[in-house]
């Protein structure tokens, strides 16, 4: 049968994802250390597990509401308005997801009509572009420059406007590049957002992995924001989580109840054994995300050294775990540099243009491994720069 | 809880070398040492240890856990008497502890006559000694904050987004 007759053009028309390829590359040799993964190495803090267990000795196996269960909803409300100070109403302006990939999806099938824009900063998360392409949408990448440390400039966004431009998406700090935005940005793209009458989805995943002393802003905590903002976190990250899948986002009423009706015909609820382990990691989890976060604060500061010192620069990056630095000059592009660096030192780093064209020429190593990995991984690729420059 | 940063390393890690903290700390290897010294000079740092799985060396001392009602004395509180009994060798720990019992001590000792022999001859015999209550160890699952068996290693995929 001729099945490229049979798969819908919209799904024909994403290409396979950069990091598909190369996982299969890694995941066919032995010994790698990886610096290419995504997630915490941290095991989910142990009372959070715990919990999940207990909620499935009790036989808490059910369905829950659409939205998620209630308590988990108002202690959703009560973190968000503490952390990110915006507050919404845990009956009507929270949906629980299974993770923000969910969140991003429902967001973007809620929102557009085939045609319209959505704008996104590049090099940025693999499921955007695709994202935006299967919600009928036309995805409008903005690159940003290393000078800027990878933040979007509002005079940059201002470019990319057009009149079928209907979302913004920000994700701050961002992956792969680290990059966090100033209050002052904000507030500019803000201004951009209110003029054009732009929805923001603001992904802050990475909000609480932070190293610099500026607190983390969420552009929904900007003035007139919090109307045109979809505000999607979750708990994979600063928890070390990702595997039980949970996310939210927090919108006004009519959004939310959009995104739910696709939820609630698709995914029905996010699996309640997650919530319950949420729900314990929102009331006592608080200890151990600062201890991963200072833990991940010392990886970033001797990664950023070592690179900087080969001569991989890189900006210092103000939040996530990843590090994206510059490969020199040495007439590789940056596939043909992971490969060959995976190929004679079994050292693994995502090639950048893996999030976008505007990461060719760039690496992304995620600092989320033992610092002893680290180590290692620095020397060696210290001594394969000096071998190919 | 500890909060200088080059304590706390060396909490996890005691044989990290001075290279190794001044990296993670951003100080030169000569600021470690001199901070190390000025810590083990003023007895912040009472010594280094090493934390050893005693099924997996094949130990077979006998540990105990103590525990001692006192009585108080004029002038000395609990201090003296808990020193005294603090210095003998047998002794690992000792503490001073609320509840039912003042003292709780951990014993070790090469076999089960031995630390009987502590506990009867030495300990319970000493003026201001009231009672005594031992419990013997029967298995080590975390010590020191390390877990006897670890759970296992990195179960990440090698690459994800």
């Amino acid at each position: 049968m001729d099945y490229s007759s049979k798969i819908s053009r919209q799904v024909a028309a994403v290409p396979r994802s950069g990091i598909r390829d190369f996982f299969e590359l890694v995941q066919g040799k032995d010994d790698v250390i990886s610096l290419g993964v995504g997630e915490p190495d941290f095991d989910t803090p142990w009372h959070i597990r715990e919990a999940a267990i207990y909620s499935l000795e009790k036989g808490q196996t059910s369905y829950t509401s659409n939205l998620g269960l209630v308590q988990l909803r108002r202690e959703i409300a009560s973190y968000v308005e503490d952390f990110f100070h915006v507050s919404y109403a845990a009956e009507s302006e929270v949906l629980v997801t299974v993770g923000v990939s969910e969140a991003i999806d429902l967001a973007l099938r809620a929102l557009l009509n085939p045609g319209d824009e959505v704008i996104y900063h590049e090099p940025c998360y693999v499921s955007y572009s695709p994202s935006i392409v299967m919600a009928h949408g036309v995805a409008r990448g903005v690159a940003t420059r290393k000078e800027d440390g990878f933040s979007l400039k509002a005079s940059e966004l201002a470019k990319a406007i057009t009149p079928r431009s209907r979302v913004l998406m920000l994700n701050f700090p961002t992956n792969p590049t680290g990059a966090t935005a100033s209050r002052e940005d904000l507030e500019e793209i803000a201004t951009l957002c209110i003029q054009h009458d732009l929805i923001v989805l603001s992904d802050e995943i990475y909000s609480e992995l932070r190293y610099e002393e500026e607190a983390h802003v969420s552009i929904a905590s900007l003035p007139g924001m919090r109307e045109r903002t979809i505000l999607l976190h979750g708990f994979s990250k600063a928890f070390a989580m990702t595997g039980f899948r949970l996310g939210y986002a927090c919108a006004p009423e009519p959004i939310i109840e959009a995104m739910m009706k696709i939820h609630q015909y698709s995914m029905l609820c996010a699996p309640i054994t997650s919530q319950v382990a949420a729900i314990e990691a929102l009331q006592n989890g608080a200890a151990a995300v600062e201890h991963m976060r200072q833990d991940y604060q010392r990886r970033r500061d001797y990664m950023v050294a070592r690179l900087n010192a080969m001569g991989m620069e890189c900006h210092s990056p103000g939040g996530a775990f990843y590090v994206f630095p510059e490969i020199p000059d040495c007439g590789m592009t940056s596939k043909e540099f992971a490969l060959n660096l995976l190929d004679s030192t079994n050292v693994a780093a995502v090639p950048g243009d893996a999030f976008g064209e505007s990461g060719e020429g760039y690496l992304r190593c995620c600092y989320a491994t033992s610092l002893d990995d680290i180590k290692v991984a620095m020397d060696k690729m210290e001594a394969f720069i000096e071998s190919v420059t | 809880m500890v909060t200088d940063p080059l304590l706390k390393l060396l909490q996890t890690n005691a044989r990290y070398s001075n290279e190794d903290l001044a990296e993670l700390l951003t100080l030169s290897p000569l600021e470690v040492a001199s901070r190390i010294a000025s810590f083990e000079a003023d007895g912040t740092i009472k010594g280094y240890q090493v934390v050893i799985d005693p099924d997996a060396a094949g130990d077979e001392d006998v540990c105990a856990f103590i525990e001692v009602k006192l009585s108080p004395e004029r002038g000395e509180g609990f201090d003296k008497l808990a020193s005294r009994i603090a210095k003998f060798d047998q002794v690992q720990s000792c503490y001073l502890a609320s509840g039912g019992y003042d003292l709780l001590l951990v014993v070790e000792g090469a076999n089960l006559q031995e630390v009987a022999a502590f506990v009867s001859q030495k300990l319970s015999t000493m003026s201001g000694v009231l009672s005594t209550a031992t419990m013997f160890r029967l298995k080590v699952y975390k010590e020191n904050g390390l877990l006897m068996r670890q759970e296992d290693g990195d179960k990440r995929l090698p690459v994800s987004p």
